[in-house]
């Protein structure tokens, strides 16, 4: 075997830098499932009957559902009776202020080098963080606050904001939508809410952090993002969690609404433990994304960079419902050692002159399987529908797997589609021709790896993008050597 | 050259194979400081394994002998740490990179070096400044520094891409392996035309080629032919005629085993 092949297959590891677990205490529930568990959890928080009532309709509705079998992942059956499902790190009943946050969470997320001291923060972004079950910080919240915008933890926005969540709870993804869905929606512990009023451009990202602490516990968040006519809003999340042998569960819900001339950016960086390398542990990510552009001239971009999770299955979607309305989906997914990855899009063109752009950049590296499974949907009435669609795959090394299922369903013959498709290898002679030249194979692949992305990263706030390049490199780390 | 020349690179006994089979056979060869050496030879003679093998290509194994390059062992050196000390090849099949940016790379390429040497590493508009005259010299057409890495250059682009790097690069010791195959005439000047304006009394080069052709725009100081892996004859630039006007047979001949 070449050095340049060893070296490939080294490039997949290295040790995940977000691995550390925090030693705080908490309240757990005991595991598994069950209406009283609900009850529980949502007399916990404080919560409506209609919550209440809306988390035990999903819940049955889930008993009637079946995990879904037709992704291109593989996994061991779950025991959704042996998680726990909620954990939340034990507090006074209200912070008065940040300054009151339990020290050693405080540490956590300064390691992982989230800004919750509004002083030291990266200018111009807000921070939700959310600790294993419920939210812990929010910054900014009182700028934000002069300006009517709503920024905080959904617990929270169900006790300050019921009109607006109740309003708009469920009205992108209903709790019936699917498997993992109907089970968020029974069990959802916490997330982010965020509302932006009419005509108001969000002078700031707007940014959750997702961290995993404790041992056995699922993670069940919901997003829920409300920009009101003409307004805009730029929103980011990122995730890691402890290393661990068992695999864990987060099964996300992300809603976005987009009235009339509004404009979401959400991107993800997604950081999840993704296993060793020899496929032990790692967090199983079920995220149902979807995002709604109602009104006319209304736009919804998904940027996201995946490069954790022992398994991804996900699909952020638009649904293109006003006239003249933009979807717009950019994404890398990486897979290395033995990680797993079924990630895509939904378009789905209703209104006329409804125009979506899809560029997916797949790359898989040691075992990896990276799947990319997207559909374009052109409705009858969706007069001059336009989609670009380009997935593109990069494969490093001998022994990873990349796969395309595009899926096209067209009501409407005015319906303009394009789409394109590569896949390509890093190559011995290409990596060789890089050290001829002075550089190290580490560099070279990251050079190339780089290139292949850049249509996405430049779609990222730009200190994201940053963010999202090291992170490439360090997660292909080893398997190049 | 004069006699005080040092030797810059030194290659003794030197076998190598590629998937079991022998292709070197013992090559000795010294090149001095300031020395340009052609090497020729027939189709499968050995000599493209030799300019891989003094890159540090690992599909070549190395089975006895060994090279030094100044003052070091090189077969114990890694492609890059080559690179940074100055050992530049010219590819024959220069490699398309996708994706990555012709100047990005270059510039990369050119930090390494600087790097090593510990020269301060260049920035986009120090490096633009640098790259102009050569591109100049070489006759690069501005389009081809945004374009991905040989990515759809046409064959005789790539090689002068290869001798542009050449230049920026400005190695201590160039190996141009058969930089002169598939270009044209005016091409084959203009690449000459740079791998001379590098021409100094403290670099030097090997210049791989099948064809004489070459050799009337890159005048070398010693010739030497290889045949099935050995050096048959070594002698000065009036070699490369006497080859152009008998071919390789009667060398071939010669240096049958009795």
């Amino acid at each position: 075997m070449s050095t340049e092949t060893q070296a490939i297959q080294e490039l997949a590891t290295r040790e995940y830098k977000y691995g550390f677990v925090t030693d705080v205490e908490a309240e757990d529930f005991p595991p598994g499932l069950s209406e009283d568990i609900i009850r529980e959890l949502s007399s916990r928080k404080g919560e409506p009957d209609w919550m209440l009532e809306w988390r035990l309709k999903a819940y049955r509705t889930w008993l009637t559902l079946k995990d879904p079998d037709w992704a291109n992942v593989r996994h061991e059956p779950i025991d959704y009776q042996a998680i726990i499902y909620y954990s939340a790190p034990k507090r006074p009943k209200s912070l008065a202020s940040l300054d009151e946050l339990d020290p050693e969470i405080r540490k956590t997320f300064e390691k992982l080098g989230i800004p919750i001291d509004e002083q030291k923060a990266l200018a111009g972004v807000a921070v939700d963080a959310v600790f294993d079950s419920v939210s812990v910080a929010t910054t900014f919240k009182d700028k934000l606050k002069a300006l009517g915008i709503i920024f905080c933890s959904f617990s929270e926005a169900v006790r300050e904001h019921p009109d607006l969540v109740r309003q708009y709870l469920g009205s992108v993804v209903p709790y019936s939508d699917n498997y993992y869905a109907a089970l968020n929606s029974a069990v959802f512990s916490d997330g982010s809410f965020c509302y932006v009023p009419k005509g108001v451009r969000c002078p700031m990202e707007l940014s959750t952090y997702f961290r995993i602490n404790a041992q056995n516990t699922g993670q069940f968040e919901r997003t829920l993002i409300v920009a009101d006519e003409g307004a805009f809003v730029s929103y980011l999340e990122g995730c890691t969690a402890p290393m661990r042998d068992e695999n864990q569960l987060h099964a996300a819900v992300v809603e976005l609404v987009a009235h009339e001339s509004a404009t979401i950016k959400y991107s993800t960086v997604q950081n999840w433990y993704p296993g060793d390398r020899d496929g032990k542990g790692g967090i199983y990510n079920f995220v149902t994304k979807r995002g709604h552009c109602r009104g006319a001239n209304s736009k919804i971009t998904w940027t996201q960079v995946e490069t954790g999770s022992a398994i991804t299955w996900k699909y952020p979607s638009c649904i293109l419902q006003g006239d003249n309305s933009v979807g717009e989906f950019y994404s890398v997914a990486v897979t290395n050692n033995f990680q797993q990855a079924d990630t895509g899009t939904k378009m789905i063109h209703l209104g006329r002159n409804t125009r979506s752009t899809i560029v997916s950049k797949g790359i898989s590296a040691g075992h990896g399987q990276n799947t990319y499974r997207g559909m374009v949907k052109i409705g009858r009435n969706a007069a001059n529908a336009r989609n670009y669609s380009q997935c593109d795959s990069l494969l490093i090394g001998d022994e990873c797997g990349a796969h395309t299922f595009p899926y096209i369903e067209i009501k409407n013959t005015s319906a303009q589609m394009e789409h394109e498709a590569s896949t390509s290898k890093i190559g011995e002679d290409q990596i060789f021709y890089c050290r001829q030249r002075g550089l190290s194979t580490e560099d070279a692949v990251n050079m190339i790896v780089s290139g292949f992305c850049k249509e996405v990263f430049r779609e990222l706030p730009m200190e994201f993008a940053i963010e999202a390049q090291k992170l490439l490199a360090v997660s292909l780390e080893g398997s190049v050597g | 050259m004069n006699g005080a020349n040092h030797t810059m690179l030194e290659i003794k006994n030197l076998r190598a194979r590629v998937g079991g089979k022998d292709i070197l056979k013992g090559i000795d060869l010294a090149v001095g400081t300031g020395e340009v050496h052609a090497v020729m030879g027939p189709n499968g003679s050995g000599k493209s394994t030799l300019a891989g093998v003094l890159a540090g290509r690992s599909e070549y194994e190395v089975t006895a002998g060994s090279v030094t390059y100044n003052g070091r062992d090189l077969l114990g050196l890694d492609p890059e740490a080559r690179a940074r000390e100055g050992l530049f090849l010219a590819f024959q099949y220069p490699v398309e990179i996708p994706g990555v940016n012709n100047a990005y790379f270059l510039k990369a390429a050119l930090n390494a070096v600087r790097k090593h040497r510990g020269d301060p590493e260049i920035d986009a508009m120090g490096f633009m400044a640098l790259i102009r005259d050569k591109m100049a010299l070489l006759d690069m057409d501005q389009a081809l520094m945004s374009r991905p890495v040989n990515d759809g250059f046409s064959g005789g682009e790539k090689k002068r891409n290869e001798i542009f790097q050449m230049a920026v690069l400005e190695p201590k010791l160039a190996i141009l392996d058969e930089t002169d195959s598939g270009l044209d005439i005016d091409a084959l000047k203009i690449v000459a035309n740079g791998v001379n304006a590098l021409r100094s009394p403290n670099r030097s080069a090997i210049v791989v080629t099948h064809y004489q052709r070459l050799l009337d725009y890159i005048v070398p100081d010693f010739v030497h032919v290889l045949s099935d892996g050995r050096i048959v004859r070594s002698g000065g630039k009036d070699l490369a005629l006497e080859l152009e006007a008998r071919g390789y047979g009667w060398l071939e001949a010669e240096a049958q085993p009795a």
